[in-house]
């Protein structure tokens, strides 16, 4: 699905990612975890072409995606921020988006889920902040491609939308989708993801499932296990 | 939003044209008036509007990103919007003033359509320069600054500069030099380029002239056509390279 080799990105002087390797194969919820600054989001960006990385080689199910832009058609990517134009209306960007990907969509049934209703005609400049995200998980979800990118879907939820949220993710993960998401909720991770990716530093420190997390930790709690990473090596 | 300024544009050219009409009760003279605002106005209008777009619609931008779409069609979509949009403002806002005055009917429809088409061309070149600005700069008020500085630089430093050289080195033979000069700034390029159609270049005495000679000539209008159109294309290749190099 996803092959990254090599990968390294600079801004500035500030080197974020390091010799990366990555290779992502199969469905399932990915967790990409490490502390704030390890290059979550740049290794993201990077693979949505957002980001232009220094050196290095992505391919996304056998396309390197290298001047290349089709292949963003197989995936639905959820922002970190939303940050939408303020001047437009709930339902005008959807209306939009759709224009833009001319695939079926089925944003009703998600609205329905969200209880969005009531938002369509509002300006995306006076939502809340988990309101906005609501949306934002309207515009992800409501495609069908085989590659889901969420960056931090859980920020400004309430527990009832959250629960909503774990439900589609696993109707998706079903589907047979391979499904990518960065978190600082540790429960959320220990309850949905099947494989953690951990970056440190630009790398990759640890990949595997959280069983073998814990193994490797000497740790029978998943968070302190994480948090152990963290003390392992600022130890070394 | 993009179309309610644009509309304000619109309405401003429109009374302008009607002013002018007004007050002038004739159009060649209007035409003449209109020149000196258009050759300042409309680079500093393209400008900031440009530069406001591309920060204002950042959010935007970064949306339409992750979507399917090539980047150089983003941005250049994008730029013709804010480009195509303004130079309807403006030719639409001058134009229905003039052709209700009686415009096809008289003379001065060259000279019009000159005004028009370097207006058009000022907007094109202005609002690429902004667009540049904006993508190189991450930090708006540095952005804004620098936009502000190029429009200052070249509607009205870059003159007090080549006035500066004409008296300094006036032993000199100066004909190429300050053809050239003239080359380098667009909205230099404009001004002598209309003043020329409207046949009172004798004002500008010898250097005048010279310039009748060069400009009035076929070579001369292809070159300083091809002269804006580089200008024009030039900013807009840049655009387009910046754009698929840049990290968002």
């Amino acid at each position: 699905m996803i092959q990254i080799e090599n990968l390294y990105k600079k801004f500035g002087k500030n080197q974020v990612l390091s010799n990366l390797d990555l290779d992502i194969h199969g469905n399932g919820i990915f967790a990409v975890l490490g502390p704030n600054g390890s290059g979550k989001t740049t290794l993201i960006k990077c693979i949505l072409g957002m980001v232009v990385p220094s050196s290095g080689e992505i391919q996304v199910q056998g396309n390197t995606i290298k001047r290349n832009w089709k292949y963003r058609r197989e995936i639905n990517y959820l922002p970190q921020i939303a940050n939408f134009p303020g001047n437009l209306k709930v339902k005008e960007l959807i209306r939009m988006i759709k224009d833009l990907r001319q695939m079926d969509s089925k944003e009703e049934d998600l609205i329905r889920l969200f209880a969005l209703d009531t938002f369509l005609d509002k300006k995306l400049s006076t939502l809340s902040g988990g309101t906005k995200q609501k949306v934002n998980i309207v515009l992800t979800f409501m495609f069908d491609s085989p590659l889901i990118i969420l960056d931090e879907p859980t920020t400004g939820l309430d527990p009832g939308s959250l629960i909503k949220l774990k439900e589609l993710l696993l109707r998706e993960k079903n589907k047979g989708k391979t499904i990518l998401i960065t978190t600082h909720i540790m429960q959320f991770v220990e309850e949905m993801s099947d494989e953690i990716v951990y970056l440190l530093e630009g790398n990759i420190f640890f990949k595997g499932n959280v069983e073998q997390l814990k193994a490797k930790t000497n740790q029978t709690d998943f968070e302190h296990a994480i948090a152990a990473i963290a003390t392992q090596t600022s130890d070394a | 939003m993009r179309s309610r300024w644009s509309y304000v544009y619109f309405l401003f050219y429109l009374a302008l044209g009607f002013v002018l009409l007004f007050l002038n009760n004739d159009l060649s003279k209007a035409v003449i008036t209109l020149m000196n605002v258009i050759i300042v106005l409309v680079p500093l209008i393209s400008t900031i509007f440009g530069v406001m777009y591309f920060y204002n619609s950042k959010e935007f931008t970064e949306l339409l990103l992750a979507q399917p779409l090539k980047r150089s069609s983003i941005f250049l979509g994008q730029y013709l919007g804010v480009a195509g949009s303004l130079t309807l403002s403006l030719v639409l806002g001058l134009g229905i003033p003039f052709v209700l005055y009686g415009l096809f009917k008289s003379d001065t429809i060259w000279d019009f359509s000159l005004l028009l088409i370097t207006g058009a061309f000022l907007t094109f070149i202005f609002a690429a320069l902004a667009f540049n600005i904006a993508i190189s700069n991450e930090n708006k008020i540095k952005g804004f600054g620098y936009a502000v500085l190029l429009w200052l630089f070249l509607a009205v430093i870059y003159d007090g500069l080549f006035l500066m050289s004409l008296i300094l080195f006036e032993e000199y033979p100066l004909d190429s030099f300050s053809l050239a000069a003239i080359m380098f700034n667009p909205i230099d390029l404009s001004r002598t380029l209309i003043l020329l159609k409207l046949d009172i270049s004798a004002l500008l005495g010898y250097t005048g002239a010279i310039f009748n000679q060069f400009f009035g000539t076929y070579t001369g209008l292809t070159v300083s056509i091809t002269t804006l159109i580089l200008w024009t294309v030039l900013p807009i290749w840049r655009l387009a390279y910046k754009a698929r190099r840049k990290d968002f």
